[in-house]
């Protein structure tokens, strides 16, 4: 019995993929799977509706890539300093205060990002419109900071002291030894913080439906208004005829996106698994 | 010598650059914090509390979405307590060493990435459609409750492991099965950190939007529910729609919805990280 | 009223070519030996030498262990411990362990000493409170603690805390109590009150004592037996089981000899 609901969390991922495909099945009958992912417009609500992937999947890379490339520096650099050379107490607040900016509700990162970051956007970049993939991307960068931060951090502090001291006592210095000695011990670890906050971010919903602006176009620039998987389905999910086309094709988008974080995070905890490993004696 | 000095330099360099990081990132996590109690703090009051939502959601207050929040909140504790309770113990206390627990590990870290709207579209294929449960409390609260399993199941095994094997070894020589050991000893004595961990993975659910959207929530209804069959305002769609959808609405009532729904979710995980932290501290071993 | 219950001439244990593998390793081999009923029996011998292995075969403690194998015959008062039919889980209220560091439940001191027979299903409470007192009489507690039974078990000092332990076994009315270094981790003063009260116990139970302090077995057991593990590749076996005053004046064994004067281990 209790066995039972040690299984649940295969049971239920299991169950995930199964009606995410049961319910696109129509869709990859009637359209096929090939002319949805490379089709290259999207007009859903049209007569003959055109069914492409790709303006979807290039948004969410835009901004999920955008979103890493800003966040990536300073929540590594941020993650170094917590792990290496903050005190104690410092370290405690700082947890404490990442662990709230995770828990903010996704909307609300939505709702500040138009009252702060989209009329911000417009000016700096002096746009028509701050609705766009860099919008979106700067706030996306925001979120997923707590978890490349707290999973890099956890990594960097894994590496045993003997070897800090090793290297301390070889004459280098903090920073050289974090440098030389720590992040390389950790670097697998920190690729899987990276990695864990890139399929947040391709995931996320709320906060990017609220801000890309949601032209379901091939952007030409980052400046441009984008649509991403996730926005799609939100946006589209509640106005479709239940059991039609449009809806199996929703189902598809959903499984290639549940696709893509399963594989990212399956890569990411095989490595991280192996870092704890490497440790364990 | 000199090389020793540049090398002082450099690190004084980079303690300076990756403490600016650290201190950005927290400015931000403050800043949305305060940015979010300076806008929303006005709009709070008893009226906007414990009234509905008037003149197409400009006034008034929003007690539906409330209400509706606490009852998805409580529905999904409901069915991803026990589940997740009992795999943790099962993790922790029974499964053996091999390549099948490992699975289920890795499934577990899993599902803890995988994106919410992905259990939105879950819970509408399974809960809403195929069982035909509608939207409603039940199917938003089941939904939540697979997206919130994972967090239980890692804050009960942790709690768990944390209790010495000396507590359990000690019961079993008195003669007590190893589920009367599990019940009665060890489970009681890991119950801060379980609760505690129980309530953050709650409080985050009671947030999301996505997995709801098709599952459960409502754009607007005076009534409160009056069944697990009925569908609900919530207060995170309730944001979201007034964010983007009603046009003419004065600012305060959308942050005095945010603020309540961040300092709700705030003030509770705090007073469970307290209770935890003061459980701990009262028993050490 | 549950009556005290005299297990006088009962919890003597028979041990048969006992050996005991982990995975691929034999830890203990070819252990014989009588254990007296209502005797102190030490088990003494340099550390790794198997005793608390061998300790934790008498109440099938070391299946709890997972990878454990216990092969050879393992009777208490003539009844094979290891038989397929035995439930290990009746045979812990028979035979009672007291561990190395003290460990009481996270409770009060009534709840710990009470846990046993709750266990076993009393619930009564003129019953409990009888086994209570009792106990921790035995146990040498009762005055200190008469006071404040429902004092949560953690804030009393290490010695009365182990004393718990002893009374919390003490409680299911065992025949035999294994006793793990139940002293090490007390300093002197509790040492001798644990010893004292081990003195006194014999005349209701078996005591099997594994202790790496030679003084202290010569103190208060009856019968000793040497351990040795000769080299890490080879398991470790029995030396030789006699009389404690004979083992430490006119040892058999060379090995022993050596040992209890102090030349290794």
């Amino acid at each position: 019995m209790i066995r039972l609901n040690g299984w649940s969390a295969i049971v239920i991922l299991a169950a995930i993929g199964i009606f995410l495909a049961y319910g696109g099945a129509r869709a990859l009958g009637e359209v096929g799977f090939w002319t949805l992912v490379t089709g290259s417009e999207w007009y859903p609500t049209i007569a003959a509706p055109r069914f492409g992937f790709v303006p979807l999947l290039i948004g969410s890379a835009a901004v999920t890539i955008t979103a890493i490339f800003l966040s990536m520096p300073v929540s590594l650099a941020a993650a170094v300093f917590i792990s290496e050379f903050a005190n104690k107490r410092f370290k405690e607040v700082a947890k404490s205060i990442i662990e709230f900016m995770a828990a903010v509700p996704s909307v609300v990162y939505g709702l500040i990002g138009i009252a702060v970051v989209v009329p911000w956007v417009k000016e700096a970049f002096n746009l028509d419109s701050g609705l766009n993939a860099m919008s979106g991307a700067i706030v996306l960068a925001f979120m997923i900071a707590p978890t490349i931060v707290s999973i890099s951090e956890d990594a960097l502090h894994a590496v045993p002291n003997d070897l800090r001291q090793g290297s301390l006592a070889l004459g280098n210095t903090r920073w050289q030894t974090t440098y030389k000695v720590v992040l390389p011990s950790a670097s697998s670890g920190v690729l899987a913080a990276v990695m864990l906050g890139m399929g947040r971010a391709i995931g996320e919903t709320m906060a990017v439906l609220m801000l890309t602006g949601n032209a379901a176009r091939i952007p030409g620039s980052l400046f441009e208004s984008v649509r991403t998987i996730t926005g799609t389905i939100a946006a589209e999910m509640g106005n479709v005829v239940q059991g039609g086309l449009h809806q199996s094709v929703l189902f598809t988008l959903g499984l290639v996106l549940f696709a893509i974080t399963f594989l990212i995070n399956l890569v990411a905890d095989l490595v991280l698994e192996k870092q704890r490993r490497r440790w364990r004696r | 010598m000199n090389r020793i000095k540049r090398a002082r330099t450099v690190q004084t360099v980079a303690v300076a650059i990756t403490g600016a990081a650290a201190a950005f990132i927290i400015a931000a996590a403050l800043f949305l914090f305060v940015y979010i109690v300076v806008r929303g703090a006005p709009a709070i009051s008893w009226e906007f509390l414990t009234d509905v939502p008037r003149k197409q959601m400009k006034e008034g207050g929003i007690l539906p979405a409330i209400v509706g929040t606490l009852a998805l909140t409580l529905g999904t504790a409901a069915f991803a307590l026990p589940i997740g309770v009992a795999a943790g113990i099962y993790l922790s206390e029974y499964a053996p060493r091999g390549r099948s627990t490992r699975l289920i590990r890795l499934a577990i870290s899993n599902m803890a990435g995988v994106p919410s709207i992905v259990y939105g579209l879950f819970g509408l294929a399974l809960f809403v459609i195929l069982l035909d449960l509608g939207k409603s409390i039940l199917a938003g609260a089941l939904t939540l409750a697979c997206l919130t399993l994972p967090v239980i199941i890692t804050a009960t095994e942790e709690a768990l492991r944390q209790i010495p094997s000396d507590l359990r070894q000690a019961s079993l020589a008195l003669g007590a099965t190893r589920w009367r050991t599990i019940y009665r000893i060890v489970l009681p004595a890991a119950a801060p950190g379980i609760v505690t961990g129980s309530i953050l993975g709650l409080s985050r659910a009671a947030g999301e939007t996505a997995p709801i959207l098709f599952t459960a929530a409502v754009y607007y209804k005076r009534q409160m529910p009056d069944s697990v069959f009925a569908d609900v305002m919530v207060l995170p769609y309730h944001i979201f729609i007034l964010a983007t959808q009603v046009t003419g609405r004065p600012d305060d009532i959308i942050w005095g919805t945010a603020l309540v729904l961040v300092g709700g979710v705030t003030a509770i995980s705090v007073a469970a990280a307290t209770w935890r932290s003061i459980q701990r501290r009262k028993v050490r071993w | 009223m549950v009556t005290a219950q005299s297990h006088a001439g009962k919890g003597s244990f028979d041990l048969h070519d006992v050996s005991v593998t982990y995975g691929s390793e034999t830890a203990i081999a070819g252990v014989s030996m009588h254990i007296e009923p209502n005797a102190v029996t030490a088990l003494i011998g340099p550390s790794g030498c198997g005793k608390s292995t061998l300790l934790r075969c008498l109440n099938r403690m070391n299946d709890e262990l997972g990878n454990a194998k216990v092969a050879g015959r393992i009777l208490l008062d003539g009844v094979d411990v290891y038989d397929k039919e035995y439930d290990p889980v009746e045979l812990r209220t028979k035979v009672g362990q007291v561990f190395q560091k003290p460990n009481p439940f996270p409770m009060t001191i009534y709840d710990n000493v009470a846990y046993g027979p709750r266990t076993q299903g009393i619930r009564k409470r003129s019953d409990l409170d009888a086994l209570v007192e009792r106990s921790l009489t035995r146990a040498a507690l009762w005055g200190e603690v008469k006071k404040d039974l429902k004092k949560h078990a953690f804030e009393l000092s290490g010695g009365q805390q182990q004393r718990v332990c002893i009374a919390r076994a003490l409680a299911t009315e065992p025949e035999v109590l294994l006793m793990d270094e139940p002293a090490s981790s007390l300093d002197p003063i509790s040492t001798q009150q644990i010893e004292d009260t081990i003195a006194e116990l014999k005349e209701y139970v078996t005591i099997v004592i594994v202790t790496h302090n030679m003084q202290q077995a010569a103190r208060i057991s009856d019968k000793t037996a040497f351990m040795l593990r000769e080299s890490m590749e080879e398991p470790a076996f029995l030396v030789e089981v006699g009389e404690t005053r004979t083992m430490f004046t006119n040892p058999g064994d060379k090995r022993t000899e050596a040992y209890i004067t102090g030349r290794f281990g």
